[in-house]
């Protein structure tokens, strides 16, 4: 769960890791340590417990450290000294495994009704004990809580007659092992508990569905297509996916170092400058990279703006104007698809249109169809068409053009920095702001307003001559 | 106990060449949650459009159904020729790795729940408990913009492609979009937008290709797509039966599906133009808190309460691999890979970020820091470092 503390899965396994730390025979050593007056007993320190996890989970002090402060902030294990601090120390600090009575159970909720009950009978044992967080907390609850409020101070009376009878080391233990309960249901300020409660899931997943016709139908239609679904072998599907990993590899800041140098290790952004999303002369890895895919090249607004570089050579600027048009379509607003569509039409599909795109004609029939009644949608068909026309035959004869050729040469390849300490600290001081995004947009937007004003209406007899050269 | 959602009636009509029949989906109200699925040439259809039979038994439907859950387990493991860690054998393993935190962003006066890059790759939306939402320029540490949300668990937030906007939501079962200013002391929530509205609270939600639409997901178990300009609900996607904690959209070249997971531990991939869920998975033993694609669109990784990340091989159809260890009992948060998919970072309730090299399946780095636990971890769009969100108010970027 995104929001609340507790999970019923982690409960089990920790449990029983608490359970056998308890051991008498092979769990952690206890003995009976004196707090104040009164002597405790199963007390362990923290150290021991440490080494107990180390060793029995085969991890390092580190991660056992960790483990072992889960415990803590979980409320499975409770610090005598120090106890708002819901962590582990690695040294001779005192804790106690909490009673099963007060760990954290899915079933029962700490609510306010019992946590008013103990601060109420805190208050009646001795007055101004509370902290300001739990006055603050105090306060609250009686507001909320008015309607039964003698109900509240009756049995906040009731336990602390109760508390009384019993011998003193058993009111000792029992008040810190409550003690912690709270501190870890209600933190203090500046406490960090695992039991921190949010907001309740709102449908329980383990309720049982209404097994009507209705559920099993779906399940078979589901299943059905699911089988008929076309799957692939997992040499292939595996195989594919460790090719990404290889082919990717030199360009993982993680992996392999990025030049210059990786703005958050040196403070200098000049690698972000260095590929800016329409720099003039882009670097060698971002060229190299737009040969990896065709949605590679047209992901990158600077290999898109290559792209049409070559595009423009080869008069064959259509195809990848009308993937434009339907993608900004697609992902357009709802109110503006009809007029889009008018426009796509005109400009791409109709006969005799400016810009005409070749598709089959059992494609153009249903697209016209379509944009009768236009859904950012109705284009899936002929935008797919373009776009593997595009993939299969376009991108590769880019990729072995003078255009491309010319970009791979002119691209740059930035020497890696060698920052002194000095000179890194001096980065550190001086961290340039860069260019808010909202202004590079508005740039951008400017551009896109020019080109289509100068695309303005089309001549299309220079069209039409420049098609019959290239053919 | 369903939640009463309002019913939406949707016609959508996809016409599709090639090989694929005309589909007609009709989507009616939630309580119902019938799909009618009219395939031509398809004999299920006819009989999913059928009246209920007398003759028909539950029983009958039920070892009908069962007797598909085997027979689609036999397909799937016919093409099952070779493990993840047999491709992985002929790998080299990775070297080890320092990440350092480069950077701690205070502010916060509360458990930070969401956080997401903007496409510069420095700026970063970070949203908590207390109901403010910060625009932040993680590379300076600036702070840019602060919200304060009318409510309170902010557990969503996105930044918009184009970098001038936000979206976020929580408590308050909607989505709301704030456009960024230049001016610093312009007031954001007046020119805020309510977009999304659900039943019940906002989990996640993501931007689609664009600023004009956005997919959200549910603790009333749902997932559902909206125009930005209108508030108009564009699509709605049901098929989870508890409360929906995560999303994200494919890397693909067609852009057209999307993965979400939920409290039924359960992780759906969805057709963002029908509203049909196409895949399902169903291995995780516990609630599903995150869920992010392989950066090919092939596979999806998944983090859960259960302490273990897996991956998903979306063209097999299958799970691939586990990522878990013992010493792990602690639910995973969020998850998210680096840039070539080699490495899987996990952030988890035991306040620890585990690295997990997702080809031969082992842990390569735990990273320490964090004084409560991880929320949520994203790693930056050029791939150059990774920032994790916490329960301890704080963020820390890491590299």
């Amino acid at each position: 769960s995104k929001i609340r503390g507790d999970t019923v899965h982690e409960q089990s396994s920790v449990e029983a890791m608490v359970l056998e730390m308890q051991d008498s025979k092979s769990g952690v050593k206890s003995s009976e340590q004196k707090l104040n007056i009164t002597s405790i007993p199963h007390v362990v320190t923290g150290q021991d417990i440490l080494a107990w996890i180390a060793n029995h989970m085969k991890v390092d002090a580190q991660e056992a450290q960790t483990i072992g402060t889960m415990l803590v902030a979980y409320g499975f294990i409770y610090p005598l000294q120090d106890h708002k601090k819901l962590i582990l120390k690695p040294d001779v600090s005192l804790y106690r495994f909490q009673t099963p009575y007060f760990w954290p159970v899915q079933k029962w909720k700490a609510d306010n009704t019992d946590y008013a009950i103990y601060l109420a009978k805190r208050n009646i044992r001795k007055k101004g004990t509370l902290d300001v967080y739990e006055q603050e907390y105090y306060k609250n609850l009686h507001k909320w809580l008015n309607h039964k409020w003698d109900f509240i101070v009756m049995q906040a009376k009731e336990q602390y007659r109760a508390g009384k009878e019993r011998n003193k080391a058993d009111r000792v233990v029992f008040d810190c092992q409550e003690r912690a309960y709270w501190i870890v249901h209600r933190p203090p300020p500046r406490t960090h508990s695992a039991m921190d409660y949010g907001v309740d899931r709102l449908i329980d997943p383990n309720a049982e569905e209404n097994k009507t016709f209705d559920y099993y139908r779906r399940i078979i239609i589901f299943t059905q297509q699911a089988i008929m679904r076309s799957k692939v072998k997992s040499t292939v599907s595996l195989g594919a996916i460790l090719k990404h990993m290889t082919t990717y590899k030199d360009h993982d800041p993680f992996l392999a170092p990025c030049l210059p140098s990786n703005p958050w290790q040196t403070d200098d952004s000049s690698y972000w400058d260095l590929n800016m999303r329409n720099v003039e002369i882009p670097t060698k890895m971002r060229v190299e990279r737009w040969s990896f895919s065709f949605f590679e090249l047209l992901n990158d607004p600077r290999g898109r703006t290559d792209f049409k570089v070559f595009l423009k050579k080869e008069f064959s600027g259509e195809n990848l104007a009308f993937w434009e048009a339907a993608e900004e379509m697609k992902w357009g607003t709802a109110s503006s698809i009809s007029e889009k569509a008018q426009t796509i039409f005109k400009t791409f599909l109709a006969p005799g249109a400016p810009r005409w795109i070749n598709i089959d004609g059992r494609t153009m029939g249903l697209t016209v169809k379509g944009l009768e009644h236009p859904h950012r949608y109705v284009l899936d068909a002929a935008q797919t068409h373009i776009f593997m026309l595009m993939k299969k035959d376009t991108f590769y004869r880019y990729l072995k053009s003078p255009v491309y050729k010319d970009i791979q040469k002119k691209a740059l390849s930035p020497a890696p920095h060698n920052f002194t300490p000095s000179q890194l600290e001096q980065n550190a001081q001086n961290r340039k702001p860069g260019i808010n995004p909202i202004i590079i947009w508005q740039q951008e937007e400017e551009e896109r307003a020019k080109a289509a004003a100068a695309a303005g209406p089309i001549d299309i007899k220079k069209l039409m001559a420049s098609k019959l050269d290239r053919k | 106990m369903y939640p009463s959602i309002h019913p939406s009636i949707h016609l959508s009509t996809l016409t599709s060449i090639s090989s694929s029949p005309v589909i007609i989906y009709v989507h009616l109200a939630v309580q119902q949650l019938q799909t009618l699925c009219f395939l031509a040439n398809f004999p299920l259809a006819k009989m999913a459009a059928q009246e209920v039979q007398p003759s028909e038994t539950i029983a009958k439907l039920k070892s009908e159904s069962e007797a598909l859950k085997t027979k689609l387990e036999e397909e799937r493991a016919k093409l099952h020729d070779v493990e993840l860690h047999q491709v992985a054998e002929k790998v080299d393993p990775l070297g080890q790795f320092v990440m350092k935190t480069r950077r701690t962003l205070k502010g916060h006066g509360n458990k930070v729940l969401c956080m997401d890059w903007c496409k510069d790759k420095r700026r970063i939306v970070s949203s908590s408990q207390d109901g403010k939402v910060i625009v932040w320029d993680a590379f300076t540490t600036n702070k840019e913009h602060a919200v304060t949300m009318p409510c309170t668990w902010v557990m969503a937030c996105a930044y918009a492609p184009s970098g001038c906007a936000v979206a976020c939501g929580g408590l308050d079962n909607k989505c709301s979009v704030y456009p960024l200013s230049l001016d610093k002391n312009e007031n954001l929530a007046a020119k805020k937008k309510s977009v999304a509205m659900h039943t019940n609270y906002l989990s996640a939600c993501s931007f689609t290709n664009s600023d004009m639409q956005i997919l959200t997901s549910s603790g009333d178990g749902t997932c559902a797509l909206w125009d930005v300009e209108s508030g108009q609900l564009l699509q709605s996607f049901h098929g989870h039966a508890a409360d929906v904690l995560c999303l994200d959209l494919a890397p693909s070249e067609t852009g057209n599906t999307f993965v979400s997971g939920g409290c039924d531990k359960k992780a759906n991939v969805w057709d963002m133009r029908s509203g049909q869920c196409i895949q399902s998975f169903e291995t995780h033993e516990s609630d599903i808190n995150s869920v992010r694609y392989y950066p090919s669109g092939d596979a999806f990784a998944s983090g859960s309460d259960d302490a273990t990340c897996r991956l998903y091989d979306l063209r097999a159809d299958r799970e691939v691999a586990i990522y878990s260890k013992e010493s792990i009992i602690f639910g995973a948060s969020s998850v998210d890979f680096s840039l070539s998919g080699r490495l899987l970072f996990g952030g988890y309730n035991d306040y620890t970020i585990n690295v997990w090299d997702v080809l031969k399946g082992t842990r390569v780095s735990i990273l320490f820091g964090h004084e409560n636990r991880v929320s949520t971890l994203r790693v930056s769009p050029d791939g150059t470092a990774f920032c994790s969100g916490s329960w301890d108010h704080t963020l820390r970027v890491r590299e």
